[in-house]
């Protein structure tokens, strides 16, 4: 089956029902996303598929009809993007491993809604969890890039 | 074998036992420094100045030898090397380095000392001494007890500081110049003509330096680094999915195990039926593993799948089946029997509690799971009589010592390569799940393993905080405290934990009162009685530890005292504490929360104390209680670690905790059916999402205290803040954990 990741396009042998996670990581070496717990309830593997975000633990690759963008695809360390850079000024991370899936989710509200209110916020971040407890830091890190991706100074 | 090896087999002591053990083998005969395991693996150009320190001809390389779990370590320490050893922030390469006992943690044994943090006499002093001394003789190169940063503070300062002194010399020799006319700039030694010579350039000539004894550190008020908000060197990677966990490894070959081990834990195998997995798509092989199965496939997904099709027999748990049964046991161990420690007995309390008027309470805290976000996972690979391991681990020399002892080959052929990890909380102080990749690697050798646990099967196999219960008996007389019995019943986390370590305990376990006995609170009659409930489910070290629980019931009850006596609960606190210390921290709780002021119709405002670790924490929570139920608008967080090395860390950290503390107590709890533990993953057990965690101030108070850890403090007071602010809002005194069992909440 063929599959667009990052803007790539990959021919890849796997059964319908096998999580499209497990084929970012396993078959295309693709490891941003994170299995935290496969029953979409932390949020850790969260990539965005045609736009939307989506948990890639929870979603068969046979289901997949549009392209696939993960936190590689969203930004690098020589080029991040807004809200990698919001994470990193606001040094959101402690273990790191919740973060592809945190940084996922804060994109797609931002891309949808450059103006979100707090209760927004709640919302699309409400699937992510981290042990750690970074939320602080993170709904500060989300207010700020939405401040730069307005164009108004942070 | 290693140090550990044989020395933990000659059944040394530790744990509680420090001073028996020191007196045994005498401090003095251990101040020789251990072997700088740098030097082994050195190539042409290259120089060892210290065991933290490696330079080549690409740069220098700081040796961080704790495991960053995400608390920072490897920045922090980092920053004290490259302090004195004058370097580019970002220039700065970290590396965990090999296990060695050069790297032994002369802290981490302080909080199982039966002397409380708040003791300078001579006698604690010495102990604490004697603490070290066993640590550098056993070589224990640990991660825990908020020790890593108290550890390193002045040795990594101090090697950094070495190491530069060499480098000038070398830089000296070279040019002629006398080293008081050199300096140093940015990792380059400066001569007064401006020539500028790199460290790199340097290191075949340093190497052949003897490095100082005696170097003098730079004053603070010279930091560059250290005092300042610092940016993590993990922060670009962690933000943009190109940090490399366990369970990211890739190598050619690879292939992916899994494993399904008896979820009733120390119940064994007694056969299973893989027909079904076998013939699964992707499935290499089955392979026994002690008290289970592994599973070998081409991808991780096909070994999850294929593990589930393996009918297993499990043998029955060891312990009672059930919770309440579990809870009977802890019920029926308040005896003289049982009882372990009696560290704190001041004034008369039987005679205290003769009168009426005596108030009773009892209290009940669950298991709790360390559940770190990334399960357990490691790359194995046994090929031509060597052994490499890449996984995170917080005790790398015996996770050799143990890859060792299953493989049959020597430690000097086990290679550890140890990584990061997403999270820990204490999980990685085990290394259960490096002896089941080493035995699937034993029978599958010649390949790199990735062996990954499911969810389900990290949660049913943790080794979790021990349950608890405490009773208590306490009296108020004219508007005061005038006394308190605390009774504490809970397994020893110290001789379970320990006793995986193949190492003996004696004397009282300080885990099952740490937090409670060591309070620094004057009450006329005051009492904390340690009791010793028998080995259930075996339990481990879990973030603060024994103070996970006792912050909850020391704290809670003596809310219920102080409300009794009709007085205000952050001055009655003040007017107990005889710890200055402490007490400023609670009066900077009390200015930052604008206690006493009006909270606001159905809200409430609730405090705690909870001296751990050595670091004082107060904490001031504030809820509202709404009709879908409490939520959790604010906290308050004061804390005195001394010296505060990096401000923006300090404060993630207290975050964190703070958010880790209340989460747990909000919903979380892990509970046995059939000896199983029936939490299986994030649906039930979620501690706080987003949408519900509140906004928290943090103040660090730097009373000139030795400087100490912040990773665990400020768990223990959370829970109980977060009580008696509900019992402020609503009237409602909730004495067990987690408290969604007795209200909602938002």
């Amino acid at each position: 089956m063929r599959l667009i990741v990052n803007g790539k396009t990959h021919e890849v042998d796997v059964e319908d029902e096998m999580p499209l996670l497990w084929v970012l990581r396993d078959v295309l070496g693709v490891t941003g996303p994170k299995y935290g717990c496969g029953i979409a309830m932390c949020g850790a593997c969260t990539v965005h598929v045609g736009g939307e975000p989506v948990r890639s633990c929870s979603l068969p690759v046979g289901d997949v009809k549009a392209d696939v963008i993960t936190i590689e695809g969203l930004g690098t360390p020589a080029a991040l993007h807004a809200v990698q850079k919001a994470w990193v000024a606001h040094q959101a991370a402690q273990c790191g491993y919740c973060q592809s899936g945190q940084i996922m989710s804060a994109a797609a509200l931002l891309s949808a809604n450059d103006n979100p209110s707090d209760d927004d916020i709640d919302q699309a971040m409400s699937g992510n969890l981290c042990r750690c407890g970074t939320y602080p830091r993170i709904r500060a890190a989300i207010r700020a890039a939405a401040r730069e991706l307005k164009g108004r100074p942070t | 074998m290693s140090r550990v090896g044989t020395i933990a087999r000659r059944t040394f002591l530790i744990g509680t036992a420090v001073i028996a053990g020191g007196v045994a083998f005498g401090v003095y005969a251990y101040k020789r420094e251990p072997i700088n395991p740098l030097l082994k693996d050195l190539g042409d150009g290259q120089a060892a100045l210290t065991p933290y320190v490696r330079i080549d001809q690409s740069g220098v390389t700081i040796i961080t030898p704790r495991a960053d779990l995400g608390q920072g370590v490897a920045s922090i320490l980092a920053a004290l090397v490259a302090e004195e050893l004058d370097i580019a922030w970002n220039d700065i390469r970290v590396d965990f380095g090999s296990p060695s006992a050069a790297y032994y943690n002369g802290i981490a044994a302080a909080e199982g000392l039966p002397v409380p943090a708040t003791d300078s006499s001579f006698k604690a002093r010495t102990t604490r001494v004697v603490g070290d001394a066993v640590s550098k003789f056993l070589g224990l190169q640990i991660t825990g007890g908020s020790s890593s940063v108290p550890d390193a503070y002045e040795k990594m300062r101090i090697a950094g500081a070495a190491a530069r002194e060499v480098l000038l010399q070398a830089a000296a020799r070279r040019t002629g110049i006398p080293k008081h006319q050199l300096k140093t700039r940015d990792g380059n030694v400066i001569t007064p003509r401006g020539e500028v010579l790199s460290y790199a350039s340097l290191a075949a000539e340093a190497a052949k330096i003897e490095p100082p004894q005696k170097v003098r550190l730079k004053p603070a008020a010279d930091w560059r680094y250290l005092g300042k908000p610092m940016q993590r060197i993990d922060i670009v990677a962690k933000s943009t999915g190109t940090a490399t966990f366990g369970i990211d490894i890739r190598m050619p070959g690879m292939v992916y195990a899994t494993v399904r081990a008896n979820p009733a834990i120390g119940g064994g195998i007694k056969g299973y039926d893989a027909s079904a997995a076998a013939k699964a798509r992707g499935v290499i092989a089955v392979v026994p593993i002690t008290g289970g199965v592994g599973v070998i496939a081409d991808n991780t997904w096909r070994a999850f799948k294929a593990a589930e099709l393996i009918k297993c027999d499990w043998g029955a748990a060891p312990y009672p089946p059930s919770s309440a049964a579990m809870f009977e046991v802890v019920a029926s161990s308040f005896t003289g029997e049982r009882q372990d420690s009696r560290l704190k007995d001041e004034g008369d309390v039987e005679a205290a509690l003769q009168d009426a008027g005596v108030i009773e309470a009892e209290y009940k805290v669950p298991y709790l799971a360390h559940a770190p976000l990334e399960p357990m996972n490691a790359v194995v690979q046994l090929k031509d009589g060597r052994l490499d391991i890449w996984t995170a681990t917080q005790i790398p020399l015996f996770v050799v010592a143990t890859a060792a002892e299953v493989s049959g080959l020597a430690p000097d052929n086990v290679h550890l390569h140890s990584l990061m990890s997403g999270g820990s909380f204490g999980r990685r102080l085990e290394d259960d799940y490096v002896r089941q990749a080493v035995e699937i690697a034993k029978a599958y050798p010649g390949h790199p393993i990735k062996m990954t646990w499911t969810r389900e099967e990290d949660m049913t196999h943790d080794f979790p905080r021990p349950l608890g219960m405490a009773r208590m008996r306490g009296a108020v007389r004219d508007g005061k405290v005038e006394a308190y019995d605390l009774k504490v019943a809970c397994p020893s986390v110290t001789a379970s934990q320990i006793g995986r370590l193949h190492m003996p305990t004696f004397g009282p376990d300080i885990a099952i009162v740490a937090g409670a006995w060591d309070q620094p609170f004057r009450i006329p009659h005051y009492r904390v009685t340690g009791y010793r409930v028998p080995e259930l489910v075996p339990v481990s070290s879990w973030r603060s530890v024994g103070a996970s629980a006792n912050g909850f019931l020391h704290n809670g009850f003596l809310d219920e005292l102080i409300h009794e006596a009709g007085v205000d609960p952050l001055k009655e606190l003040i007017r107990l504490c005889w710890h200055e210390p402490s007490r400023k921290v609670l009066e900077a709780v009390g200015e930052m929360s604008k206690w006493g002021s009006d909270v606001g119709k159905d809200r409430g405002r609730g405090i705690a104390f909870t001296l751990s670790f050595g670091v004082p924490v107060a904490e001031v929570v504030e809820v509202s209680n709404t009709p879908q139920g409490i939520r959790i608008d604010k906290v308050f967080v004061a804390a005195d670690v001394g010296r505060v090395l990096d401000p923006t860390n300090f404060e993630n950290q207290v975050q964190g905790a703070v958010i880790w503390g209340l989460g747990h107590a909000v919903n979380c709890e892990l509970t046995f059916k059939d000896g199983v533990a029936e939490q299986t993953n994030f649906h039930a057990y979620e501690g706080l999402r987003l949408n519900q965690a509140p906004t928290i101030e943090v103040r660090a108070i730097d009373n000139g205290s030795p400087i100490r850890g912040i990773g665990e403090p400020p768990v223990p007071p959370a829970a109980p803040a977060l009580a008696n602010a509900i019992f402020a809002a609503t009237g409602k005194r909730i004495r067990e954990l987690p408290l969604n069992k007795h209200i909602d909440f938002v």
